[in-house]
């Protein structure tokens, strides 16, 4: 499972990452394994997604989501 | 003069720091650019109690010290350099009470450089409808520095940050966090090998190697003690630093912050629907940029109609008022014109940066950003391109600068590359003098033909942008790590103050930047078209009075022939007719030749030049675009602005690359002449093809 499984309204435990090479700038927005993430929206041609991660707004491509490893906490549909 | 206390105004974006800098110093401020680099400088004075002065500088927002851009290294090297004139006595970091967590990374790093760190925590005002909770008293302890809550929405609290700057020595420099302690043996190395140097300040110099200008590196040349890490193990170590960071301001704020999670989520999630729907959401878009455009060419035009008459009515009166003679011809034909086509784009430079400093204060750019990233990517551009191609609809520099939070480099460079082609405002008194020459002032389809024409021109220049991006991306080989990381801030009505300043200070700079170039040119071209080398130049009036011809002729006529037989013999005159086998081809003649060459400098310098052309000599006050339409083609005898030459002139003047300041930008920002070269030769190249394809076709 990772971040882009998620659907919207869905909150998730960060878990791992699948990669050596996360970006810095996301582990210092708050990214970072333990940290709860919501999905908020997903913008049309479902690129890029829109997070709360531990409280921070923001925006990541799939390609970077899909490299970040998740347990889902609870299904909520919108 | 008393000692003046540095002051470092730090913190993440969308903190308002530049709020609290304005208040702070009130206007009392001036931008510039750091030496060698295109950072904007923002410095000011604030008084402090008891008569104290602090001379404060507003950093560029950043994350953290792990620097990604240019902006950001301009933080850190400030911080590590004490021997810099601005290193600060007191740093104070600026931030945002709901994101306070995040923000407070940044305060840990900057408290462990050991810099007597002041902690703001701004839009307090925000707080109740958040549902949120301070315990300044504990945070004060835990973080071991002095804290003051701030409203600049409310204008409160800015008078306990001032007292806390003049009171800085009280405060503690103890560092935060032990870094030393995510790799000990790592760590003892370094303090082996360095026994003399802050051990958090060598661990930033050694992570910091991206993309270092000016920092002595000398620190860590010799490295022979011990063994330097791999960038993969440096980048693990900073991921555990980051970790251990977190576990620190988890521990401060489990106590001191409380934050309710169902108060207020509403506002941003509903706003958030629309802005972002699938639908809406380009549809909103799509209205907010023609509101921009209507501005910028619709209502902008009645301050620009006065401005062109009072300059017009300027340059008049000092011919009549002041005696005859060199000087005042410079003044009434150089000057004054050069000045007035400077400051006729004040009104459109200012309603466009309205517009993008409203947008980007809201937080709605973001949300732009978000809809654009996935269409823009089929282009090998980002989402982040939006704002600069926007930007270049008023102009390529700043465009260019905005290129800056592309993370991506690839996306970063074809965005810088087709930015130009966007229609800039120096275009437009190109675009509106030739529509009105040769597209007839008739309706079709019920909408003005003029005004279709002007909007194809912006169409095809953003085309071209859209294609050559894509084009770019299928031949630029380049491998870069994408990565696509945007803060998306919370909605917010801009702060009035804040929004006027970035108008006043976007327009100065171009006042000042491209309007120097303008005004040199100006009086150059004058020089050039009012002296020459020959004889013939000089004794004109002798030599056409003295031709057959000329004896019956009328005396209005009389002295036009003069004037023209001058200025064929000038300077320019003798460099237009070189030129002109190569511009004829494109229905141009040398007049137009001239003042296309002189449009390398500047585009808007082709009207002011073919202005001074034909104002060179003439007494009579009449328009330039009457001066335009008499002119007649050397070989047809035709009109010489007909709609065959026109159309080839609109379209040379939509995809040429004619401007020395955006070149020079993009030097600096591509830190290479490679682009900016292959930038003018293509460009300009194919605005060449083009305008002769269509000359050819059309005629």
């Amino acid at each position: 499972m990772t971040i882009a499984n998620l659907k919207r309204g869905q909150k998730a435990i960060i878990k791992e990452f699948s990669t050596d090479n996360i970006p810095i700038k996301l582990l210092e927005m708050g990214c970072l394994p333990g940290n709860e993430v919501e999905l908020l929206q997903i913008a049309p041609f479902r690129d890029p997604l829109y997070l709360n991660i531990n409280g921070s707004f923001l925006a990541i491509r799939r390609e970077t989501a899909l490299q970040i490893e998740i347990d889902i906490l609870e299904s909520k549909s919108v | 003069m008393s000692k003046q206390i540095n002051v470092a105004l730090i913190g993440n974006p969308n903190t308002g720091k530049t709020s609290v800098f304005n208040q702070l110093t009130g206007l009392n401020q001036k931008v510039g650019n750091y030496p060698g680099i295109t950072v904007e400088k923002k410095e000011g004075v604030c008084k402090l109690p008891r008569g104290v002065k602090a001379h404060i500088i507003d950093l560029p927002g950043t994350y953290s010290l792990n620097a990604n851009s240019l902006d950001e290294n301009v933080v850190i090297e400030l911080l590590l350099n004490k021997n810099d004139k601005d290193f600060p006595d007191v740093a104070v970091v600026i931030t945002d009470v709901e994101n306070l967590k995040r923000n407070l990374l940044l305060f840990t790093q900057i408290k462990d450089l050991k810099i007597p760190t002041i902690l703001v925590i701004n839009m307090a005002d925000r707080m109740k409808r958040r549902g949120i909770s301070l315990d300044v008293e504990l945070l004060e302890q835990k973080l071991n520095t002095k804290i003051a809550v701030v409203s600049t929405r409310k204008r409160q609290g800015v008078e306990k940050v001032k007292e806390l700057i003049a009171n800085y020595k009280n405060i503690s420099t103890d560092p935060c966090v032990d870094t030393t302690v995510i790799e000990p043996e790592y760590f003892n190395g370094l303090k082996a090998a360095f026994p003399n140097q802050d051990i958090y300040k060598l661990w930033l110099v050694i992570t910091q190697d991206a993309n270092f200008v000016k920092l002595d590196r000398n620190l860590v040349k010799d490295t022979s003690a011990f063994s330097t890490k791999s960038k993969t193990e440096l980048k693990r170590l900073q991921h555990k630093e980051t970790v251990l960071r977190y576990q620190f301001i988890n521990g401060v704020l489990k106590e001191g912050y409380k934050i309710d999670a169902n108060a207020a989520k509403g506002f941003r999630a509903s706003l958030d629907r629309i802005l972002t729907h699938k639908v809406w959401g380009y549809v909103i878009f799509f209205l907010i940029l023609l509101t921009i455009f209507q501005a910028i060419y619709d209502w902008s035009s009645y301050p620009m109609d006065f401005i062109d008459a009072t300059f017009a009515s300027l340059s008049e009166w000092v011919k009549e008022t002041m005696p005859a003679g060199s000087l005042t011809n410079l003044i009434a034909e150089g000057i004054i014109p050069g000045l007035g086509g400077i400051v006729i784009f004040i009104p459109q430079i200012a309603f466009l940066f309205l517009f993008i400093s409203v947008l980007e204060e809201s937080g709605y750019m973001s949300r732009v950003v978000f809809l654009m990233d996935r269409i823009m990517r089929k282009f090998g551009l980002s989402g982040k391109s939006v704002v600069p191609l926007i930007s270049g609809t008023a102009c390529a520099i700043p465009a260019v600068m905005a290129t800056r939070n592309i993370e991506n480099w690839k996306e970063r460079l074809i965005t810088i590359l087709v930015t130009p082609f966007t229609t800039c405002s120096a275009r437009l008194p190109v675009y509106l003098i030739i529509i009105s020459l040769v597209i007839p002032n008739t309706r079709f389809l019920g909408m003005n033909l003029q005004g279709i024409t002007l909007m194809m021109l912006y169409l095809l220049g953003f085309g071209m942008a859209v294609f050559s991006a894509w084009l770019l991306n299928k031949i630029l080989k380049i491998k870069s790590r994408t990565f696509f990381v945007v803060e998306m801030p919370s909605y917010k009505m801009p702060l009035p103050k804040n929004v006027l300043i970035t108008v006043v200070e976007k327009t100065k700079s171009f006042v000042f930047g491209a309007g120097k170039i303008i005004l040199a040119i100006s009086i150059v071209l004058w020089f050039l078209a009012s002296n020459g080398p020959s004889d013939r130049f000089d004794n004109a009036r002798e030599i056409v009075t003295a031709q057959p011809e000329a004896e019956n002729l009328p005396e209005g006529d009389l002295e036009t022939k003069i004037a023209s037989y001058k200025l064929q013999n000038s300077y320019i005159g003798i460099a237009g007719k070189a030129i002109e086998p190569a511009i004829l081809p494109l229905g141009y003649d040398w007049k137009i030749g001239i003042a296309v060459i002189s449009s390398f400098a500047a585009r808007e310098v082709f009207v002011g030049t073919l202005a001074t052309i034909y104002s060179v000599g003439s007494d009579e006050e009449e328009t330039i675009k009457n001066r335009m339409a008499s002119e007649t083609n050397p070989i047809t005898g035709e009109p010489l602005f007909n709609l065959a030459s026109g159309i080839s002139l609109l379209l040379f003047y939509a995809f040429a690359m004619q401007c020395m300041s955006t070149l020079a930008i993009v030097k600096r920002e591509t830190n290479t002449w490679k682009w900016p070269v292959a930038q003018l030769v293509f460009m300009s190249a194919f605005a060449y093809l083009v305008a002769l394809v269509a000359y050819q076709l059309i005629k």
